[in-house]
C-alpha cells in the first residue's frame, strides 16, 4: 500500500557541500536502510527519490546534493515548509550478514548513517572528490575516508560482506573486487512505484526497475 | 470516465491505484517482446518531462498467458494498447485479443515518438485492425502531424470507434553541464503541463471534425484541467505524468472535478462535454440553465 503525506521541514543544515533536510515523520513508516522516499520538489513537475539518511525519533533525514533543478528546489525548503513524501519505497539492504563493511562514494553515502546504526556501527570506507565534500563523513561512524584520486576500492579490506552505494563506476569497481556485494543504485526516476519504467539500470545484462526491484541489488 | 494514459501505470505493482480508475489502459503490447530503450530513460524539464521507454513489454504471447489473467483479477475494465510496425501487425494483435473477454477496448498506439513510425497511415492501420476485431477500437494519435483533424476523420471513416488524444510529442533535453542529450536514446516523448494547450487544441478540433468519443490526455493534473478537456469535447480523460508525481492523483482529480461540476450546477461530466463549442457566442460563465 502506497503512503503519501505532507510532512513538515524541521531543519535544513549544511554538511560540507551537501544539505541535510530534516523533516517530521508524520505517520509515515521510516522503512529500512536503503529504502527511499519520493519528495515533491517545489515548483517541479516530478518528485525526487531520496534514500533515508537517518530516522531519529519522529524524524526522517535526507542528504541532498544540489546538482540539478529538483535537488536545488528541495534545498530551498525552509523550516516549517510542507513537503509531500511518498514512501518508504523499494527494497533496502539485507541486514542478516556476518561481517559488514559499508562503502560509499560522494552523495552515495546518503543511506549509510541509517545503515550503520542498524548494523551496530560497523567499519566503513568512504570516498569523496574533495576535502569539502568529505566533511559529510562525520555522519558515518567508524569511517575511513579517502579523497580523489584515491579510490575506495584501494582502501577496502578483504574478507567483509560489502554494502555499497555510490556512482555507477564505483559500484562496478566494488562488484569486481567484492562479488556478492549489496549495491544501492540510482537512476533518474519519475514515479518511484513501478509505473514509469524509467529507472532501469543494466545489471548483469538485464534491465532492472530500480524502484521495485532495487534500489539495492546483489552483484553477481 | 477517468483512465490512465498508456504506459503511465503498472497495474500489477500498484493495484490500489488502478482501483481508483474507471478503466485501466495497459502499456503498449507488441507482437514480440521488447527490451525497450537503453537508459537514461527519464528527464524532467522545466514544465514537463521527457521519456523514452521504447515500448518495453513482454510481447503478446506472454501478455495473454500470464499478464492479462492477473489484470482481470483487479476487477477494473481493461483497455489493451497495441503497437506494431505495419497494418498487418496491428491486425494480428487485434485478432489475438479479439476473443479475450477480459478486455473492453483496444487502443491502437499509432503515435509512439520513441520507435520508428509504422508502415501505412492511420487509416490503413485502422482498416486492418477493424477487419480483425469487433471490439471497440480507439486510435491514439499525436498532435505532431500537419492536419490532425483530417487524420482523425480518416481513422473514424476506417472504423475507429473513438480517439485517444494526445500522445507525447518528440522533445530533447540537454545536460546543463555537458550540453549533451540527457536521455540514452537522445530524444524522447514530451508530456506534462506544457502539453496541455496542445492536447486541448487537438481535442477541440477533432471533436468538431469527427464527433467521435474522445479520451483526452496531455498535462491533466487537476479537476479544472479535466473539466477543460470535457468542455473541449472529451467524454473521458486520462492521467499520465500526474500519476508519476502522485499516485493519489486519480482520487483527487475526480473529487476536484465533482466540485467543479457541482459549483457550476452541471449534473454529470457528460453534460460538460463539448460546451466550449457553444459557449463562444455568449462569453457568459458556463453554468447549467
Amino acid at each position: 500500500m502506497l503512503r503519501r503525506e505532507a510532512l513538515r521541514v524541521v531543519a535544513v543544515e549544511q554538511v560540507g557541500t551537501y544539505t541535510l533536510l530534516r523533516v517530521a515523520r508524520g505517520s509515515l513508516d521510516p522503512g529500512t536502510p536503503g529504502q527511499f522516499f519520493m519528495l515533491a520538489a517545489p515548483e517541479r513537475v516530478l518528485p525526487r527519490p531520496m534514500s533515508v539518511c537517518a530516522a531519529p525519533p519522529g524524524e526522517l533525514w535526507f542528504l541532498i546534493d544540489a546538482i540539478g533543478p529538483g535537488t536545488r528546489a528541495l534545498c530551498t525548503l525552509q523550516q516549517g515548509d510542507p513537503v509531500q513524501a511518498l514512501g518508504p519505497l523499494g527494497n533496502g539492504f539485507r541486514l542478516d550478514i556476518e561481517r559488514p563493511l559499508l562503502v560509499g562514494g560522494g552523495i552515495g553515502i546518503a543511506p549509510l548513517p541509517y545503515l550503520s546504526e542498524a548494523l551496530g556501527q560497523p567499519r566503513a570506507v568512504l570516498g569523496f572528490r574533495s576535502g569539502r565534500h568529505a566533511e559529510a563523513a562525520e555522519l558515518v561512524p567508524n569511517a575511513e575516508v579517502v579523497v580523489d584520486p584515491t579510490l575506495v576500492t584501494e582502501a577496502m579490506p578483504d574478507g567483509y560482506d560489502v554494502l555499497a552505494c555510490g556512482p555507477k563506476p564505483m559500484l562496478d569497481a566494488v562488484a569486481a573486487v567484492a562479488p556478492g556485494a549489496q549495491l544501492a543504485w540510482e537512476a533518474p526516476m519519475a514515479c518511484g512505484y513501478g509505473a514509469c519504467y524509467g529507472c532501469v539500470v543494466e545489471v548483469d545484462g538485464e534491465l532492472k526497475r530500480l524502484c521495485v526491484e532495487g534500489p539495492v541489488l546483489c552483484a553477481a | 470516465m477517468l483512465l490512465n494514459a498508456s504506459g503511465c501505470l503498472d497495474a500489477l505493482t500498484a493495484p490500489d491505484v488502478v482501483r481508483t480508475l474507471d478503466a485501466f489502459v495497459t502499456k503498449t503490447v507488441t507482437p514480440e517482446p521488447r527490451a525497450g530503450s537503453q537508459p537514461v530513460r527519464i528527464a524532467e524539464t522545466d514544465h514537463g518531462m521527457l521519456n523514452s521507454i521504447g515500448l518495453q513489454n513482454p510481447g503478446i504471447d506472454r501478455f495473454l498467458d500470464s499478464v492479462l489473467p492477473r489484470l482481470a483479477e483487479l476487477g477494473v475494465p481493461i483497455w489493451t494498447s497495441v503497437g506494431g510496425v505495419s497494418p498487418e501487425e496491428y491486425a494480428y494483435m487485434c485478432k489475438r485479443l479479439d476473443g479475450r473477454h477480459e478486455i473492453v477496448a483496444i487502443e491502437l498506439n499509432l503515435s509512439c515518438p520513441n520507435v520508428a513510425s509504422p508502415e501505412g497511415d492511420a487509416a490503413e492501420i485502422v482498416t486492418a485492425a477493424r477487419a480483425a476485431t469487433d471490439r471497440p477500437l480507439y486510435a491514439k494519435l499525436s498532435a505532431a502531424v500537419p492536419d490532425l483533424p483530417a487524420v482523425a476523420r480518416a481513422a473514424g471513416d476506417a472504423g475507429a470507434d473513438g480517439l485517444s488524444l494526445v500522445n507525447t510529442i518528440r522533445g530533447l533535453a540537454l545536460d546543463e553541464r555537458t550540453l549533451t542529450p540527457r536521455l540514452g536514446p537522445e530524444v524522447g516523448g514530451y508530456s506534462g503541463p506544457a502539453l496541455k494547450p496542445v492536447a486541448l487544441a487537438a481535442v477541440f478540433a477533432c471533436y468538431r471534425e469527427t464527433g467521435l468519443p474522445i479520451v483526452g490526455m496531455g498535462g491533466i493534473a487537476t479537476g479544472s484541467d479535466a473539466l477543460e478537456f470535457l468542455a473541449a469535447g472529451a467524454v473521458g480523460v486520462a492521467l499520465g505524468t500526474a500519476l508519476f508525481a502522485d499516485p493519489e492523483a486519480p482520487r483527487r482529480v475526480r473529487r476536484e472535478l465533482d466540485e467543479q461540476l457541482r459549483e457550476r450546477g452541471i449534473a454529470s461530466p457528460s453534460q460538460a462535454t463539448g460546451v466550449a463549442h457553444v459557449a463562444r457566442t455568449s462569453r457568459a460563465p458556463v453554468v447549467a440553465a
